[in-house]
């Protein structure tokens, strides 16, 4: 599958990075699936959970719930996730993919120095434990 | 009983896009366990290789989450409905490298530690997490091992080419009487890793050298030098500032010690502490000198002490100061250190981009060829046997040395006397020098050469030599 990201929000996802480093931003992307391949609508930041570790981030299933039944009542869905990786590249950690669940599509933006740089977006593996390069097509919406 | 169970969007892959399925069982685990039964693809994803929910799995039944119910154990009623709902974590790579978990055991291990807040859990991964090289398995080696294994330094890589000596015993408590004659690193290696079985001891076999010093010492944060060499001093240095590595320096002789951490990027290193090496020769090792054995324990503890605290980041380091020992007056004092803003290598203006030779550059190159004027103690033996009192032994060591062991028919004159008793030495007569070893004889023989004294020799090997190969019964010290 690959993954349709309007630039603005692919821009809203390095803004969130850069305001949360050094500490990693997160959040659910939302939209819908069509033709095989996902599109984003929008963003739903979340709280991150982990403040006791700033290269961590959580989000808890209680949010992940709320979440989900709003999502669903306005007939969207949650199709990934997406994290910062502050002065990391935006590939994923081990222990992202050891966290990772199957067909979500994992955004990471790399945070260089406080300014937002390059994204990616990954998706594991069926039979785990690792993460594939997903296609990432960034459009502009004008 | 018949539950619902609920599967989330990136499950339904594996139950052929249904987004719910029925499952019979009393509790919440017999219901798991028949959905994984009949769904294999999710078992992967719901749970470790033990049988246990990963940790980032979530069942709630209805709404509560079994964890603050019965856990798997939760019983069922019949249209009960159970979900599973993502935890979604993740992370940078940084901590993961950095600070590993502690397990139960190690929790219990480092107790005395957990209950200092400038440790605690934090600073216990961080030892977890370094890699501390040591130089040297010997006087100094052997104490500051011992307590970076107990302290729990992750991995503690060790240098050394030496196997263990009868003689090592008195100060290199790392080894033992049951490992003599084994190699210095195995019998380390087996010793720290029955202290603290959580430790990897990666082990380095040969000397230290220009060839492969950045090699070995790129992989560890820190590097504790151990060694009783002054070009393996200067080497360990320098690759140190090359790499940008904290080099915790100790040194012993007799009754007298100093420490000091060198770290370039804060403070002074070893060569704007001195610049230059010694003339080689003028500083005796401890095999000549000897060394009071709690001696290596004290300093190489500081050693310990400041690895620790420097991975911890805890207190005041010795950047930049120098401590001396003095075990006789049991008295310490404090050198101000100053970074040199010459230094040849880390100064201003560095001249040294790589490294050198540096037995050459502690002149040790560059001594006499004594070649053709040492004589095996073989041959002594059979020439003494031939010409009798024509050839004359001289035990250049120390008095107190004699005492323990010496030559029969030997004369005694201590290396330090010699130039003022040569009137003793008869001009014509051929002469063999002998020490311990065989460092101090060939001195002895400059002196004698300086003097006009033709035929003279200097016993290789010196009488441990001697009482190795010809007189058993010896004692060796």
């Amino acid at each position: 599958m690959s993954l349709r990201l309007p630039g603005s929000l692919a821009d809203e996802i390095r803004r969130q990075g850069e305001a949360a480093y050094p500490a990693e931003c997160c959040g659910a992307l939302i939209g819908r699936v069509e033709n095989g391949g996902k599109e984003v609508l929008r963003l739903a930041p979340a709280v991150n959970r982990r403040t006791d570790d700033p290269h961590r981030y959580l989000i808890a299933p209680d949010d992940l719930r709320r979440l989900e039944a709003e999502v669903r009542a306005a007939g969207l869905e949650i199709v990934g996730y997406y994290h910062s990786h502050p002065d990391h590249p935006a590939v994923p950690s081990a222990y992202d993919a050891d966290h990772a669940w199957p067909w979500y599509s994992y955004v990471i933006v790399r945070i260089v120095a406080g300014r937002g740089a390059d994204l990616a977006t990954w998706v594991l593996d069926d039979d785990r434990p690792q993460m594939q390069s997903e296609s990432l097509d960034v459009f502009s919406e004008v | 009983m018949s539950v619902t169970v609920a599967i989330p969007t990136p499950l339904r892959s594996f139950t052929g896009g249904r987004d719910a399925i029925d499952v019979s069982g009393a509790t919440v685990g017999e219901v798991l366990d028949g959905l994984l039964a009949t769904h294999t693809g999710l078992k992967r994803h719901l749970v470790q290789d033990d049988g246990r929910l990963r940790t980032f799995v979530n069942l709630y039944l209805n709404d509560t989450d079994i964890r603050q119910l019965e856990s798997v154990s939760t019983r069922v009623s019949e249209g009960d409905v159970l979900t599973i709902v993502p935890s979604i974590a993740g992370g940078s790579p940084a901590t993961e490298t950095a600070l590993p978990k502690l397990s139960h055991a190690e929790v219990l291990r480092y107790s005395r530690h957990l209950l200092l807040p400038e440790v605690g859990v934090e600073g216990q991964r961080k030892l977890k997490a370094a890699r501390v090289l040591t130089i040297g398995a010997g006087g100094l080696g052997s104490p500051l091992s011992l307590y970076l294994a107990a302290a729990g330094v992750g991995t503690i890589g060790i240098v050394d080419f030496d196997v263990v000596d009868l003689t090592n015993l008195q100060r290199q408590i790392v080894h033992g009487t049951s490992t003599l004659g084994r190699p210095k690193l195995d019998s380390a290696k087996a010793r720290l890793t029955d202290l603290n079985p959580n430790v990897n001891v990666v082990a380095h076999e040969g000397r230290l050298t220009s060839e492969n010093a950045l090699d070995i010492i790129a992989d560890y944060d820190i590097v504790v030098d151990g060694t009783d060499n002054f070009p393996t001093r200067y080497l360990v240095n320098d690759a140190c500032v090359l790499l940008g590595k904290p080099n915790v320096y100790g040194s012993i002789f007799r009754f007298e010690g100093q420490a000091s951490l060198f770290y370039a990027k804060e403070g002074p290193c070893y060569r704007c502490l001195y610049s230059e090496p010694p003339p080689p020769g003028l500083v005796p090792s401890c095999a000549e000198g000897g060394v009071l054995g709690v001696l290596p324990g004290i300093i190489g503890s500081i050693q310990a002490l400041e690895t620790l605290k420097w991975v911890i980041g805890a207190g005041d380091s010795l950047v930049g100061r120098l401590v001396l020992f003095d075990a006789l007056k049991l008295r310490f004092r404090e050198l101000k250190l100053r970074k040199d803003p010459n230094c040849p290598i880390c100064g201003e203006h560095p001249t040294i981009h790589e490294l050198v030779d540096y037995q050459a550059f502690c002149g040790i190159g560059a001594e006499p060829d004594y070649r053709g004027v040492e004589i095996s103690v073989e041959e002594f033996q059979d020439e003494r046997e031939a010409k009798g009192d024509d050839l004359i032994l001289v035990d250049v060591r120390e008095p107190h040395e004699w005492e323990i062991a010496h030559i029969e028919g030997a004369r005694l004159i201590p290396l330090s006397q010699l130039p003022d008793r040569l009137n003793e030495l008869d001009g014509h007569a051929e002469i063999v020098t002998h020490c311990h070893h065989g460092a101090r004889s060939l001195k002895a023989l400059e002196i004698l050469k300086g003097a006009g004294y033709g035929k003279v020799r200097s016993m290789a090997g010196g009488i441990d030599a001697w009482a190795e190969r010809i007189e058993p019964g010896m004692a060796r010290y």
